[in-house]
């Protein structure tokens, strides 16, 4: 999971998976022209997206066709969903204690 | 609605919730500030928190222990990195030894916590930090999840309740 998220940390390989979530799957040439780099650079990018598993690789006649691979991507999201519902139980508690603590609702005052 | 907004970023290993209560700030504080209030909604349902020291002051360290239902106790600390009563709070929050003292072994998150006053209400935001993608990984792995499921069906009679 560690090369998960140092695979994340640059802005050009989050673009990358980002592409690839929108569109089935992309050359790596056509994925290079997006990018003021040189297609070696670009496919360093792939290759390190690559090891972490965020992505797949397969050579299709010339062209080398990439893909996002949503697994890893969702594991990497379950991590944190987990502390989504620590927070969520701890604000819903809060919320109780804070109505413990207030005068009687608006709704029992005479109109 | 109490909750507004999550924002989980797993690229910046940063969690964000923002929620809205109907009390004012100063009651949103006292939440954060009184121990006694803190542990009635820090732990888990299941892991109770008894705040032993506590004090929202720049460099106050706050030593809790929190005891799951077999009668096992985990020792947390907190140390205090920035304090704008009634506004904002920043602290790191750990895991202990029995003694108190920080066990660093055990991964630490940051939290910053701001209360706005958004006219009779409070909005509140709290963004927390991991160090590290391998922390976030040992938080994920200890038990957390189990603790959280068994949160989960807590959550529902405090709905009631409230």
């Amino acid at each position: 999971m560690d090369r998960v998220f140092a695979a994340l940390g640059d802005a050009t390989r989050r673009d990358i998976v980002r592409r690839l979530l929108t569109q089935p799957e992309a050359s790596v040439s056509v994925l290079a022209e997006r990018y003021a780099m040189s297609f070696a650079a670009v496919a360093k990018h792939v290759a390190v997206l690559e090891r972490a598993r965020l992505v797949s690789k397969t050579r299709r006649g010339r062209e080398q066709v990439v893909r996002a691979e949503i697994g890893t991507l969702r594991s990497a999201a379950g991590l944190l969903a987990e502390f989504e519902t620590l927070w969520r139980t701890r604000i819903d508690r809060m919320e109780g204690l804070l109505a413990e603590e207030a005068p009687a609702p608006r709704g029992e005052e005479p109109s | 609605m109490t909750v507004l907004r999550t924002t989980p970023d797993p690229e910046a290993l940063t969690f964000t919730i923002v929620a809205e209560f109907a009390a004012p700030p100063a009651a949103v504080w006292e939440l954060w500030a009184d121990p006694r209030k803190l542990e009635r909604w820090w732990g888990p349902p299941t892991w109770p928190a008894r705040f032993a020291e506590h004090d929202l002051v720049v460099g106050g360290r706050s030593h809790y222990v929190m005891t799951g239902p077999d009668g096992g106790q985990a020792h947390g600390w907190w140390l205090v990195t920035a304090v704008d009563a009634p506004r904002s709070l920043e602290f790191e929050d750990g895991f202990a030894r029995e003694d108190g003292s920080p066990d660093d072994s055990l991964p630490t998150t940051t939290a910053r916590v701001v209360v706005e006053d958004t006219g009779g209400s409070s909005r509140m935001t709290v963004v927390s930090r991991f160090a590290s993608a391998e922390q976030m990984q040992q938080l994920a792995g200890m038990g957390m999840e189990e603790g959280m499921r068994l949160a989960m069906g807590q959550m529902d009679d405090l709905l009631v309740a409230a």
